[in-house]
């Protein structure tokens, strides 16, 4: 599905990426674990195009996207719910999610928008409410309904559990299992790495821009350096 | 109640330079809005939607077409064309290439765009004023006949009733429409919007054109109500939309609706109380006591410090 070949990039005459390639197949979650400052946001915002990479080549579904705009490469199938939830504090809940629809005809947003109400009850009792006025929780809920309105193929998730009760971590990381089982591929940053490799098929640590380690979901929960260095021993 | 009418008088013609200026205002808060900069420019495109209408209706005259209306439409649509393409223009060729970069660039290219505009205006239609036919004539006079009589022109309630209609439309067009609610997403977060796969220099070019398609109607309004336009009309004007949308609360649209009417019947109560000579000076001076102790403006809202 997603491809990241042997990617640089730079934010102004700094590498923040050495080389890193990645690879994504249909239907699978992926985690990208690593510390503060690790180059993981980085390598998000890669794939997006934004900053693009200096060298190296992203290939999504057979199409290289390494030098598309911003805008180009997320209406081609690639849906994200940044660090920091971001959704536009002044709209309603309505009125985001229909950002996140803006490209799709009225009769595929109203289904998906049933859809994402399923998912996430809350949202449907807010609907009408101001997204700033809403917990931390339902905002990220309404960022990962948002990123479902524009009917990805792919969603990547930055940090979703970054600031949120346990409990609500939980919820969280249920609905992206379910969104798994339905066939939704996951690209998926956390610094909540025991919690995030627990649910991913596949894994791979990041460290200072370079890829550390990268194996199943499980057998990195088992690795010892991974446990020292991210599970606290 | 001599008193009484004499007020009135000036409300009335406070309100009515007020509602051209909250026209003109509505293009620097939604620019401001979107981007964070203010268009200097934006007095200029005011000023060429007067000289167009003026060409205009000066043609369809010498053609011989004479009903009111018809030839109203006529020089509004094209004014309405001709700026809303400047507005395109000014954002294309003095924002788009250098955003990004150091705020002062922006700002002083746009600067050198209205020195631009104004000198080409100056070039090709001369720089004396020129008379700006008064259409619209008649009135509603009150008051008894030997004392002080309240009049408002047929003129006024021109300007009062295309200003409300422009003003209902822009709302509806801002809280209902897809692409309002594009330009209301993309002025809270550029980024995000952008990754939702909008296309943020489509929308930011949109907001230029929307406020220069309101000053060219602004600017066929005034020139009618002033009766006279020059190549520097759209200078003081300019700044005056600007202090209204300040006095509002700069990128908020009631702001500039608000900030508009209070600056014009500010102006109009010192002409009327004081001096014409000090209409000015209270209006800037009313610009530097919010920028002193309300610097977000009547209805603006304080500024979050982006990461």
């Amino acid at each position: 599905m997603l491809t990241l070949e042997n990617i640089h990039t730079h934010y102004g005459k700094i590498e923040a990426l050495h080389g890193v390639s990645v690879e994504i197949n249909e239907g699978e979650i992926v985690s990208l674990i690593g510390a503060n400052g690790a180059g993981k946001t980085t390598l998000l915002m890669t794939v997006c195009g934004d900053p693009q990479a200096s060298s190296g080549r992203v290939i999504f579904r057979g199409e290289d996207i390494t030098h598309k705009s911003t805008s180009e490469i997320m209406r081609s199938g690639i849906a994200i719910v940044p660090e920091g939830r971001r959704v536009f504090s002044g709209l309603t809940v309505e009125e985001n999610l229909h950002m996140g629809g803006f490209f799709q005809d009225k009769d595929t947003n109203r289904k998906t928008q049933d859809y994402v109400f399923d998912l996430f009850p809350r949202l449907k009792e807010r609907r009408s409410q101001r997204a700033g006025t809403m917990s931390g929780g339902e905002q990220q809920m309404l960022a990962i309904g948002r990123a479902l309105m524009t009917r990805p193929k792919m969603i990547i998730l930055d940090e979703p559990s970054l600031g949120l009760a346990p409990i609500i971590i939980r919820q969280i990381f249920d609905i992206i299992g379910s969104l798994r089982d339905e066939g939704m591929t996951v690209f998926l940053v956390e610094q909540n790495a025991k919690q995030a490799l627990k649910l991913a098929d596949r894994g791979y640590v990041l460290e200072t821009g370079r890829i550390r380690l990268q194996d199943t979901g499980a057998n990195l929960l088992a690795n010892e350096d991974v446990q020292k260095a991210y599970l606290g021993g | 109640m001599h008193d009484v009418l004499y007020f009135l008088q000036q409300l009335i013609n406070g309100l009515t330079v007020g509602s051209a200026y909250a026209l003109i205002a509505i293009g620097y808060t939604m620019v401001y809005g979107i981007i964070g900069m203010i268009n200097f420019a934006h007095g200029e495109i005011y000023m060429i939607g007067a000289y167009i209408s003026l060409i205009v209706i000066t043609g369809l005259a010498t053609l011989g077409s004479a009903w009111l209306p018809l030839v109203l439409l006529v020089a509004l649509i094209c004014a309405v064309i001709v700026s809303s393409s400047m507005g395109w223009a000014v954002e294309r060729v003095a924002y788009r290439p250098v955003r990004g970069q150091h705020r002062l660039i922006p700002l002083i290219s746009a600067i050198g765009m209205s020195i631009f505009l104004q000198n080409y205006v100056h070039l090709a239609q001369g720089s004396r004023n020129i008379g700006f036919p008064s259409l619209i004539q008649g009135g509603i006079t009150m008051g008894a006949e030997d004392g002080f009589q309240t009049s408002i022109s047929y003129m006024q309630i021109t300007i009062f009733v295309v200003t409300l209609v422009c003003m209902t439309a822009l709302s509806m067009f801002i809280s209902k429409s897809r692409l309002g609610r594009a330009c209301r997403a993309v002025s809270q977060d550029l980024k995000m919007s952008n990754l939702l796969g909008i296309d943020t220099n489509r929308i930011i070019a949109a907001t230029f054109v929307i406020g220069a398609a309101l000053a060219a109607v602004a600017g066929l309004l005034l020139g009618m109500y002033y009766g006279s336009i020059d190549p520097l009309f759209g200078f003081i004007a300019g700044l005056k939309a600007f202090t209204a949308a300040v006095l509002g609360g700069i990128g908020s649209i009631p702001g500039a609706m608000l900030g508009g009417l209070i600056l014009g019947v500010a102006e109009a109560m010192t002409s009327g109380y004081l001096s014409g000579e000090y209409k000015d000076v209270v209006s800037f001076g009313l610009l530097i006591l919010i920028l002193l102790f309300r610097p977000t403006g009547l209805l603006g809202k304080p500024e979050v410090e982006k990461i």
